[in-house]
């Protein structure tokens, strides 16, 4: 354990120095970090190992999120890896029942306490595999209390014949966090599929600042050999935009620079807007770097439609209007004008009152979901009224309130 | 988004590159001065809080993200504490991040403290130089890889020093860090470091330069708007230099000066200028408000309150730059204000207000307490009514109700202030004695520092017993002098050392005060009048000696100078006439005055007839006819005198010309004017040639310059007929 310690401070003081960068990245550290930790865990008692998970990979998230509390995706992964130990071993004891014949009726009635099932829970997870099927197109003829995954629901049979020892719901653990590492590897590929059916022929794309998956997106519907021109709004004030529109004409794009007040002017000539997004919340709103609302009302001013890309690591179970959520980062206000240039308007001496001149340089803006026409994830697109079912999906109720302490076991807020 | 952090890392960048030869730090935990003190009597300054975190969290916290990766912690006063503060903290635990301590007793300053360093030959490649007290987020990849640039090039490029752009005005250094002005000669292609002056003597105003500086150099450029940053990027050579010059002690005014007037070695330093981040030194109280207040306008981001970069508990950052920490006590009716940070577990009582402060842990604030623009540290307690503005209140400290701390206060570990009691501004409040040795002077610091460590240790040790009996009796009992903080107040208000008073406002965390900053202002401001009204300032007005105009340069000075002269000449010749001293005498000081105030024999005689007329205008007279005759007998007597500046024609027209002065200001002189001229010329001291030659000058000049023309206009009809009868005669007799 000792060593887990370590990896878990030193991941914790990277990203408290702001050390990780994006958040597919730290989602995917993140991920990995739990999986350490998950394949660490001794399993003492047969009783409740998943309790025991629980409670680790909670205390783990529980420091991770402190650590950087702006960065979302480390508290979206944790609890996507909370909610696959509960999955897992309710379907673990789910297969057990089935295979000694018993009602699921019962079954709930059995369940312990400890084992975080409160009967909203229940109730969602019973729905769940039909709403799943309807996403992924899979045959809705499933079983309702097995997992989606049909080789896996093999699996879970198999190993039942053996005694369902926490070997196996760790096993059974680990391939699942190990499918969702490929799946935050691979998103940008997969949203990236989805390009050519959304960007048409000669169309006019506008983007601000840089995204990695939104680059993703557009290169792809280049390679597809769909000719289209794209406008960048530069992104002050850290002109990251510049980067996007250096790598897209470097990709043979039709790119053009704009400055980001004039988004307005553009947006009567452009047909879609795509943009990358910092996370987004269980609403269907949208945490943006800045500049984000303003051009997502210009877009509705001019009826365009307005793409989010967004993985789903990005997708946030909490509400906008969460106090647990740090909606915003202030940034550095060098970032705006030079110290030198402006010091002595900054001048504390002189007087008994604070500067007059106070810089703010916010990294975000909140773009609600009224103004977002749709998400494209790796699971397909999406509107933001049908977000809350993404998170009903990824997500157990349980784990909303993880920075909750101490936090008894019936208070479990179920209010999402 | 992938890409919203990549600001927040920089000086991470390229850590393969660095990583070739472990990169070394020296972080000096001890500035060496005694500007902190009495604060500093008790704890070192590195461990004081700034915005509630030590200072030496923020210097080892940007070396960590700096990429730095071994950094040699020079602990000397107070040793231990630092010791045991980094040995609790995490620092040691860092992985790729080795934090070693090296103790002294014995160094008093910057210099011994390298030439031990350089013994203990831990050093085996460039290195970072900088003291615990500097707040940074610069990145050093950029500047390391310049100076091994130039290393390769040149080995005599052994330092790289950071500055960074400071605001342009006058005022600059003073009113944000509490320095002085700092002047610098760059070369500007190579960036080089030809001069270095913080002391410029700011009488004078005037830098003094190298005449060789100017002529080696194909251009240089001088600043006065730059801010030294005191990050230094070092090559080995350095320390060995140190050692070689035992009398180095103090960095910038021993070393720096040293290397850069030393010619023999050819050993060069560079500078790196810094735009967008920050980076700056805490020097005395004045920029440790200043730097507390960057901070928490979050110029020095990531190292900011709420974001934990070190070991400080979690705060957040609520609207109007306000951060607060989860567990605090604060009721409803307090007001706290923008641009302040409340640490946790503190109370805040009913109606306080709170503004542009930073709020340590565990402090209990009552109720109607307005605190402005102070620095309460941790566990300090503030009873009911108290007014602080722009103090600095350490640990422990207890604020009976009602007690007033002025302006610029600062109250040491542990002090009581009684009820009502009002602290007078600028005071500095210690539970110690001040020490009877007063070495506020930094040139002197160097030379009794040596017993100053000694008596920092004795004083460590009692305060050691004075805190065991503060804890053990009651203050009442205590024989605390209760006139000096009021009544159950304890503590020593230290005297401020003579001279120093003037300084104080200079060095406080209180802002200047308004009639020395609008002097300061106004000071700046003379400067600037002169260079545009040094035309038309009256010929008598009062100028200071030091007007240092640029544009007017060569008038506004002879101007000002004439009328010393003047006065010089006058005083001399007073003197004369009172003390009987020989007419040779009187001329061999006259021309001395002439020599020293670069002269010709032409002021000297305007001078002299000036002080001759006013003398006779001084001697009793009732009539004009008497003046005439006070005014030819003191010709008379000092004809001597006066014709031995009179050799040339010219100046004897510089002498009816300021006879001419005299009769315009003077109405007595007025009316006599031609009779004047006319005893001038009876008594030899004017040729009919000089006065016929003014007569030549004026005859295009304006009416009113005509006026004592027309006055002795029958004197010179008479000197022109007489001059023409001569050269008839002279013709007549050629003739024959």
């Amino acid at each position: 354990m000792a060593d887990v310690q370590g990896l878990v401070n030193d991941f914790a003081t990277k990203l408290s120095k702001r050390k990780v960068e994006g958040s597919r990245e730290t989602a995917r550290m993140t991920a990995e970090l739990l999986r350490t930790i998950i394949s660490q865990q001794k399993m003492t008692s047969s009783t409740n190992h998943a309790a025991v998970l629980i409670d680790t990979v909670r205390g783990v998230g529980r420091r991770l999120i402190d650590a950087n509390p702006v960065e979302l995706a480390v508290g979206n992964i944790v609890r996507r890896v909370l909610h696959i130990i509960r999955e897992e071993e309710f379907s673990l004891q789910a297969g057990e029942l089935t295979l000694s014949s018993q009602g699921s009726e019962r079954e709930i009635d059995e369940e312990d306490d400890k084992l975080f099932l409160s009967s909203a829970a229940t109730s969602q997870r019973i729905l769940r595999p039909t709403s799943l099927a309807t996403l992924l197109g899979s045959k809705p003829d499933m079983p309702p209390a097995c997992h989606p995954s049909a080789s896996r629901n093999h699996d879970i049979e198999g190993k039942a014949d053996k005694s369902p020892s926490s070997l196996t719901l760790k096993r059974h653990i680990m391939e699942a966090v190990n499918d969702l590492i490929e799946d935050i590897k691979t998103c940008h590929e997969q949203i990236a599929d989805q390009a050519v059916e959304l960007i048409h022929q000669n169309e006019v794309v506008l983007t601000l600042g840089h995204s990695r998956t939104v680059k993703k997106f557009l290169c792809a519907a280049k390679e597809k050999k769909r000719s289209f021109q794209v406008v960048v709004a530069e992104g002050a004030p850290k002109y990251l935009g510049h980067v996007l529109a250096k790598g897209l004409a470097a990709k043979g794009l039709q790119t053009t620079v704009i400055a980001d007040s004039s988004v307005f002017a553009m947006i009567s000539r452009v047909n879609m807007v795509v943009v990358g997004v910092h996370a987004v919340m269980a609403n269907g709103g949208v945490i943006a770097p800045v500049g984000m609302n303003m051009v997502a009302l210009a877009a509705r001013k001019h009826a365009v439609p307005f793409v989010v890309v967004a993985g789903t690591h990005k997708l946030c179970p909490l509400y906008p209007n969460n106090p647990e959520v740090l909606l915003n980062d202030m940034r550095c206000p060098s970032e705006l004008l030079s110290f030198g240039e402006f010091s002595d308007c900054m001048d504390f001496s002189i007087g008994s009152k604070a500067p007059l001149l106070h810089v703010l340089n916010p990294a975000f803006d909140y773009v609600p979901p009224e103004l977002v026409s749709l998400f494209v994830t790796d699971t397909g697109g999406h509107t933001p009224s049908f977000i809350y079912r993404l998170i009903s999906e990824f997500y157990s109720a349980d784990d909303l309130a993880l920075q909750q302490k101490l936090l008894p076991e019936s208070e479990h807020s179920n209010s999402i | 988004m992938g890409t919203q952090k990549k600001g927040a890392s920089r000086g991470s960048e390229d850590p393969v590159e660095l990583a070739r030869v472990p990169l070394q730090a020296i972080l000096l935990a001890d500035s060496f001065t005694t500007k902190f003190r009495p604060i500093t009597l008790e704890r070192p300054k590195v461990l004081l809080p700034l915005v509630n975190v030590p200072m030496i969290n923020y210097t080892l916290a940007w070396l960590e993200s700096a990429g730095i990766e071994e950094v040699f912690v020079f602990c000397c006063a107070h040793s231990k504490q630092v010791i045991d503060y980094l040995e609790s903290s995490e620092w040691f635990a860092q992985p790729n991040f080795t934090v070693t301590t090296i103790e002294s007793h014995n160094s008093v300053s910057a210099g011994d403290a390298l030439r031990l360093i350089y013994e203990r030959n831990v050093i085996n490649g460039d290195f970072v130089l900088i003291s615990g007290d500097t707040v940074s987020n610069m990145s050093l990849t950029q500047v390391l890889q310049e100076h091994k640039e130039r290393r390769k090039k040149d080995s005599n490029a052994v330092m790289t020093v950071v500055i960074k752009r400071s605001k342009p005005s006058q005022i600059t250094h003073q009113s944000r860090l509490g320095t002085d002005e700092l002047f610098m000669a760059i070369d500007p292609n190579t960036k080089q470091l030809l001069y270095y002056e913080d002391k410029a003597d700011h009488a004078k105003g005037s830098i003094y330069l190298d005449k060789l500086l100017l002529a080696d150099n194909p251009s240089i450029t001088l600043h006065n708007d730059k801010q030294d940053c005191h990050i230094d990027i070092c090559s080995p050579e350095v320390l060995s230099l140190f050692t070689d010059n035992f009398d180095y002690q103090h960095l910038r005014r021993h070393f720096l000066k040293g290397l850069l007037v030393d010619d023999i070695m050819g050993y060069k330093i560079f500078t790196h200028e810094i735009h967008s981040s920050y980076a700056a030194r805490i020097d005395n109280f004045r920029s440790y408000d200043t730097i507390s207040k960057d901070i928490i306008q979050r110029w020095t981001y990531p190292l900011v309150p709420d974001v934990k970069f070190f070991g400080n508990s979690s705060i957040k950052l609520e609207r109007q730059g306000m951060y607060r920490a989860s567990e605090i006590g604060q009721s409803r009716s307090a007001q706290i204000g923008p641009f302040t940070v409340i640490g946790s577990g503190t109370k805040i009582g009913n109606t306080t207000k709170i503004s542009n402060s930073v709020i340590g842990e565990g402090c209990s604030i009552g109720s109607n307490v307005s605190i402005e623009g102070s620095y309460i540290w941790d566990n300090v307690t503030i009873e009911d009514g108290c007014k602080l503005r722009h103090a600095i209140v350490c640990d422990g400290v207890i604020v009976k109700s009602g007690a007033v701390l002025e302006p610029g206060v600062v109250l040491s570990f542990k002090v009581v202030v009684g009820q009502q009691f009002i602290v007078p501004s600028y005071s500095k409040v210690s539970l110690l004695q001040q020490p009877t040795k007063q070495d506020s002077d930094e040139e002197l610091e160097y030379a009794d520092n040596s017993g100053g460590i000694a008596e920092i240790s004795s004083i460590t040790h009692t305060v050691g017993k004075l805190n065991g009996e503060i804890t053990n009796q009651p203050f009442e009992t205590q024989c605390w002098p209760t006139s000096e903080l009021g009544t159950g107040g304890a503590g020593y208000v230290w005297s401020i050392c003579e001279g120093g008073h003037d300084e104080e406002w200079r060095h406080s965390v209180a802002p200047i005060p308004a009639d020395k900053l609008s002097e300061a202002i106004h000071a700046a401001d003379d400067d600037l009048e002169l260079t545009q009204d040094g035309r038309s300032l009256p010929p008598s007005g009062e100028l200071k000696p030091d007007s240092n105009d640029s544009e007017y340069d060569d008038d506004g000075e002879s101007r000002d100078d004439s009328i010393y002269f003047e006065k010089e000449v006058e005083a001399t010749f007073l003197r004369a006439v009172h003390e009987n001293i020989t007419v040779d005498h009187v001329i061999l000081e006259v021309n001395s005055l002439r020599l020293s105030y670069n002269k010709v024999a032409a002021d000297c005689a305007g001078g002299l007839f000036y002080s001759l007329m006013k003398l006779a205008l001084e001697t009793p007279h009732d009539s004009a006819s008497e003046l005439v005759q006070a005014t030819t007998n003191v010709l008379a007597k000092w004809k001597k005198l006066l014709k031995y500046y009179l050799a040339e024609i010219d100046e004897e027209i510089e002498v009816i010309l300021k006879l001419e002065e005299i009769c315009e200001s003077t109405k007595e002189f007025a009316p006599v004017f031609d009779k004047i001229l006319y005893q001038l010329y009876d008594l030899e001291v004017i040729q009919e040639e000089a006065i016929l030659r003014w007569d030549d000058e004026k005859k295009d000049a304006d009416e009113s310059d005509k006026v004592f023309v027309k006055q002795a206009e029958k004197f010179i009809q008479w000197l022109r007929e007489a001059s023409e009868e001569e050269e008839e005669e002279e013709e007549e007799n050629d003739e024959e």
